[in-house]
């Protein structure tokens, strides 16, 4: 696991800046004034506690969340996005971030072919000249299926889901479901990968086949990669950069590192100094699986 | 609850010993239940006399009920227990008793009293239980004899399956042919008849499929589908009684009207989540009906629209003299294939048919081919996870609106079709009920399964039509029916699904995928 | 004003009723989720209970006014109950835990199977009932206009806000409450913790079948004529109602019944009759676009 990751670019914009984000649900503050940057061609981790706020940024990314402030904007090769500004879907279809959910979200009786070609719904959608071309059989739907179908075929086998092919997604074990919604999000080609707690529920040699399948993504497709995740040999192992977040407020921000030897991000997760008999095992446990 | 006490049965096959308190329980519980239910509704009868309502008493029913219920419960049991073949052979008595009893009272009717019911047909419908009840032991009786001599039956009813999966595009090929060949069969006096039907149950199979790409394929559910159905019938009726056009200029565009009517009533309620988008189709569907009831100087009011165009076959009248200036279908074929054709309104009924038949299918080959496309695809996607889709860039309201448009689009072709087939067009045809039963068709046929939609349509509307003489109780059966095979099979007749695009091998690698 | 005021104590009376209705389809729908198509019709077969129950004590005899009604409204709700129960234990049981719209069917089936149940068994026609009480109030008397609360208005009402009184302490305070709480929130869990499940739904749609009986058996005294349609109109009326309040909400739901009421009375009072149902749809469907989760309902926030 101890790859050698790809030096910092200090870049003048980032793909992805986050500006002062925060998010209120009535009184509740679940994000506050959170700022980071999460650079083209480098895997981001969020982490922290429970409740701290990191699938809330998701959402605010993704457009499932309008932000209560802040200033979301995406450096696209394709053209400059301020994310906050776009509403739901369109975040998918024109700036291109994709996102995997935290409770799998599959077409589940669908296959699990059918579930890659639904992410290319918008290219092909004008091949098939809004459909109605496609119905009569003009223009060049069948190709574009045709290459649909590759591009599908290509993330199949990367995710080793090739023979599960024309299986209902629903019928994939635990492990395959999570691989086909990172194959799906990356058939939307996405210029930002945002995943949610990918490795939960996997055992050791799937989490391990899911950090080769992460640095593939982010070496061959130059893309940012956000990552939120609990599972600290995944964040240690693969990650360029983590942002910790403790009650929506960002308390650090840096290499894998420095992240292990900081003092706020020890105390939000192992709890104050006096406090500690148990969590000592636990901070030998994040020391050994994070080396 | 006594009732539910049972139902954790052992093993099937392993002789059991019998819980007969428990038995008796379960069975005096379900006869009480069973009185309780009976005696006032069914116990007492009102009949509307000249001074208000007098009464009746229909006791003995009422008793009868509440025994029959009492057996019944006790042949459950034992079934459920692991001794079916006492169950089997007391309810195969019963059964035949009472058929032998009906049938010999049909030559001779003193034997009357010999019934448990005044009414025929709810003898008829008494048969029944016992004869379900014969057969369920019997299936139980049997596979406990096959798993004592080792023989699985799972295996069979597997391969029995695959097959029906492997010749379901010939069965689609095998209807088409017998629809299209139906009026030529010889079915002598009652072949009028049967056309009729038919085309009765074309159109439904015509409005589960246009519901189907709503309900089944984008999930939306639609309980107010008939007002489409209604907009188109109206549409066509006002444009030709008013403007005189041709019924082929006329379906067009009453698929167009009840199109975009489906995207003005889709538009505001289409974010809303189902069961609340269920409550406000149905509302629609109530409104229109109001509306078309009481906008009188329009829609003609409760008494609708009479002399409603007919069809002409592409001009040529199906009258038996043209009118001025157009020749009759007759004159046509009889210059054509040099023959003499005199008026025949037999022809009428075949044309009828035939052009439900080519609509149902075109709109068949349309959700076929859509299925395919990417938009089919997208409605089936919003139908599994909405979230995902929108995550994946799909424009939630877009794909909902097209589903809710070209649904209503075919229930316009179809309304189109109705009117000019009955001649008139009034509010009645138009009540809830009908959406109901559109609604049934497609979920008792499997959501989304094309010919399970046609089985279903045959069940639903064909076999009540054959029964007509049974009219009051067509209904009953009717509701009784969808509940029972509801419970039967949860996922409709056929809910099996193919995917619509399978993975081609790789031309770059030879090897078979495993 | 007046004719403001008439139309006022009309619009809560019919209230009242799709009210209690109402709490029927609510109450099914936050436990299990469901539209129970068939409420509708079981306030149907309320009514019918009702009515041949007053005509057989008419026959027997009992003509003490206060006694006749004690025993049907007991009766009626007694009978009406065991057809709410069977109509669970028959058509819905059997089907928990398929996809949604498979219940939704079996419900639409059973709601034309009882029409037609009915039909069959009582006819098509109307049945009239002579009015067991009469008479009321003259609340105001103005230019030969009279505003009057009827006794059967009255008793309407005072029914109606006794058994919300009782319901909301059954919910709130019992130990019957907690469990349909708890099946509401989390049926699975609920389970774990050894909530009978199926006593518990069935329970509820005892409750909610014994209040439509009262519901219908109001009807029949109030408007003294029934027929095997009745419970489709007013079904969908108190669904509606129920939607309106903020499903799942008790409160929510007698609150969306006395708005539908009121808002049928006074456009039909003052506008057209014709319309009535538009006009009680149509806010309908303006409460759902711009506020889905009804008057009293609880905000959902999406989770994602």
């Amino acid at each position: 696991m101890s790859m050698a990751a790809p030096q910092p670019q200090t870049a003048v914009d980032p793909l992805l800046r986050v500006e002062h984000l925060s998010m209120r649900f009535g009184g509740l503050v679940a994000i506050d004034d959170v700022s980071f940057e999460a650079p083209q061609n480098q895997i981001t981790a969020i982490i922290g506690p429970n409740g701290a706020g990191k699938t809330t940024v998701f959402n605010c990314l993704t457009g499932f969340y309008k932000p209560t402030i802040g200033r979301l904007t995406l450096n696209a090769p394709h053209g400059r996005f301020l994310l906050e500004q776009i509403d739901g879907f369109r975040i998918a279809q024109r700036a291109r971030v994709a996102r995997t959910f935290q409770n799998i979200r599959l077409f589940a009786g669908m296959s699990v072919l059918e579930n890659l070609i639904v992410a290319q719904h918008n290219k092909l959608m004008r091949a098939s000249g809004m459909t109605l071309g496609g119905l009569f059989g003009f223009g060049g739907y069948r190709e574009a299926e045709r290459q649909a179908v590759e591009l599908a075929r290509d993330w199949l086998d990367r995710t080793a889901l090739t023979a599960h092919a024309d299986a209902p997604a629903g019928s994939l074990p635990y492990g395959g479901q999570r691989r086909l919604e990172i194959a799906r999000a990356m058939c939307i080609d996405p210029v930002l990968l945002c995943l949610d707690e990918p490795a939960a529920g996997l055992n050791a040699r799937e989490s391990h086949e899911l950090n080769e399948l992460l640095l593939r993504i982010r070496d061959e497709h130059k893309i940012g990669v956000l990552l939120i995740e609990h599972d600290m040999s995944v964040v240690m192992g693969i990650s360029d950069h983590i942002v910790v977040l403790d009650y929506g407020r960002k308390i650090a921000d840096g290499a894998p590192a420095a992240i292990r030897q900081d003092a706020n991000v020890i105390r939000a997760y192992l709890g104050e100094p006096e406090h500690e008999d148990l969590p000592s095992a636990v901070a030998a446990d994040i020391e050994k699986r994070g080396g | 609850m006594a009732a539910n006490a049972t139902s954790t049965s052992p093993a099937i096959g392993v002789a059991a010993t019998l819980d007969w308190p428990e038995i008796l329980k379960t069975a005096v519980f379900a006869a009480a239940i069973t009185f309780l239910l009976a005696i006032s509704i069914v116990g007492v009868e009102t009949q509307s006399g000249p001074g208000g309502l007098t009464l009746s008493t229909r006791f003995p029913e009422v008793a009868i009920a509440v025994v029959g219920v009492f057996f019944g419960s006790m042949a459950l049991s034992l079934i459920r227990g692991g001794y079916p073949v006492p169950a089997m052979i007391g309810a195969g008595l019963v059964t035949g008793v009472l058929l032998v009893v009906l049938v010999l009272e049909a030559e001779n009717p003193s034997l009357k009293y010999l019934l448990p019911f005044q009414a025929v047909v709810i003898d008829w419908g008494a048969v029944i239980i016992p004869a379900i009840i014969c057969v369920r032991a019997a299936q139980v009786a049997w596979r406990a004899r096959r798993q004592a001599t080792g023989a699985g039956d799972t295996a069979i009813g597997i391969q029995i399956g695959g097959l029906a999966r492997r010749l379901m595009p010939w069965v689609g090929l095998i209807m088409v042919v017998v629809a299209i060949a139906l009026p030529w069969l010889p079915f002598g006096s009652s072949q009028r008849k049967i056309i009729d039907i038919c085309t009765l149950v074309l159109t439904y199979i015509m409005l589960g499929w246009g519901l189907n790409i709503v309900v089944g394929l984008a999930g939306l559910l639609d309980l107010g589908y008939v007002a489409f159905y209604a907009v188109g019938a109206y549409s066509y009726a006002m444009l030709g009684a008013n403007f005189g056009w041709s019924f082929w200029i006329c379906l067009p565009l009453a698929g167009i009207f009840a199109a975009s009517f489906g995207v003005l009533l889709g538009f505001p309620v289409l974010r809303l989540r189902g069961d609340y988008l269920a409550i406000v189709t149905l509302g629609f569907g109530e409104m229109v009906r109001i509306i078309l009831i009481n906008w009188w100087w329009v829609t003609g009011g409760p008494n609708g629209i009479n002399k409603v165009a007919r069809p002409s076959f592409f001009g040529f009248t199906f009258e038996r003299t043209a009118p001025e200036g157009h020749r009759t279908v007759y004159d046509l074929f009889s210059s054509v294939f040099g023959q003499e054709f005199t008026y025949n309104p037999y022809w009428r009924v075949v044309f009828l048919y035939y052009l439900i038949l080519a609509c149902a299918l075109v709109t068949n080959v349309f959700t076929l081919r859509v299925r395919r496309m990417p938009l089919g695809r997208a409605w089936e996607a919003l139908r599994e996870d909405e979230t995902a889709c929108r995550a994946l860039g799909i424009n939630p309201t877009n794909t909902k609106l097209t589903a809710f448009a070209v649904g209503a689009m075919f229930a316009g072709f179809a309304g189109s079709f109705f009117g000019a087939r009955q001649g008139f067009v009034s509010p009645e045809s138009f009540v809830f009920i009908e959406s109901a039963v559109i609604l049934a068709i497609v979920v008792l046929g499997g959501l989304g399964s094309q010919v399970g939609i046609v089985l279903a349509a045959i069940v639903l509307i064909g076999l009540p039509e054959l029964f007509r003489e049974l009219k009051d109780y067509r209904m009953l059966a009717f509701g009784m029916g969808m509940v029972l095979i509801m419970i039967w099979r949860p996922g409709g007749l056929l809910a099996h699904r193919d995917p619509t695009i399978r993975l081609p091998k790789d031309p770059a690698k030879p090897k078979s995928p495993a | 004003m007046e004719y403001f005021l008439q139309q006022l104590i009309n619009g809560l009376t019919l209230g009242a009723v799709y009210g209690l209705i109402a709490i029927g389809y609510t109450m099914v729908y936050g436990i299990v989720g469901m539209i129970n198509f068939a409420h509708g019709d079981i306030y149907m077969i309320g009514a019918f209970n009702a009515l041949i129950c007053f005509l057989v004590l008419g026959v027997a005899g009992i003509t003490w006014v206060p006694l006749a009604l004690l025993i049907v409204l007991i009766v009626s709700v007694v009978l009406t109950s065991v057809y709410g129960w069977s109509v669970e234990r028959i058509a819905y049981r059997p089907l928990r835990g398929q996809s949604r719209l498979a219940p939704l069917i079996s419900a639409i089936g059973m709601s034309i199977f009882l029409q037609n149940y009915v039909l069959l068994l009582h006819g098509a026609r109307g049945k009239p009932l002579r009015a067991p009480i009469s008479g009321g109030f003259t609340l105001m008397e103005h230019d030969g206009f009279t505003v009057q609360l009827s006794f059967v208005q009255m008793g309407i009402i005072g029914i109606t806000v006794l058994l919300m009184l009782g319901f909301t302490y059954v919910i709130t305070q019992t130990k019957l409450g907690r469990q349909q709480r708890a099946c509401e929130q989390d049926m699975k869990m609920a389970s774990l913790l050894g909530v009978d499940i199926n006593r518990t739904i069935s329970v509820t749609f005892v409750l909610g079948a014994g209040l439509a009986a009262v519901a219908g058996m109001m009807v029949t005294m109030y408007y003294g004529v029934i027929d095997f349609y009745i419970g489709f109109v007013a079904g969908i009326k108190a669904f509606t109602a129920a939607v309106l309040g903020g499903i799942g909400s008790l409160p929510g739901a007698m609150l969306g019944g006395l708005l539908i009421g009121l808002i049928e009375v006074f456009w039909s009072g003052y506008f057209t009759v014709e319309y009535k149902d538009v006009a009680a749809f149509s806010v309908l469907v303006l409460v759902l676009i711009f506020r889905p989760t009804g008057l009293l309902g609880r905000p959902e926030v999406e989770k994602v």
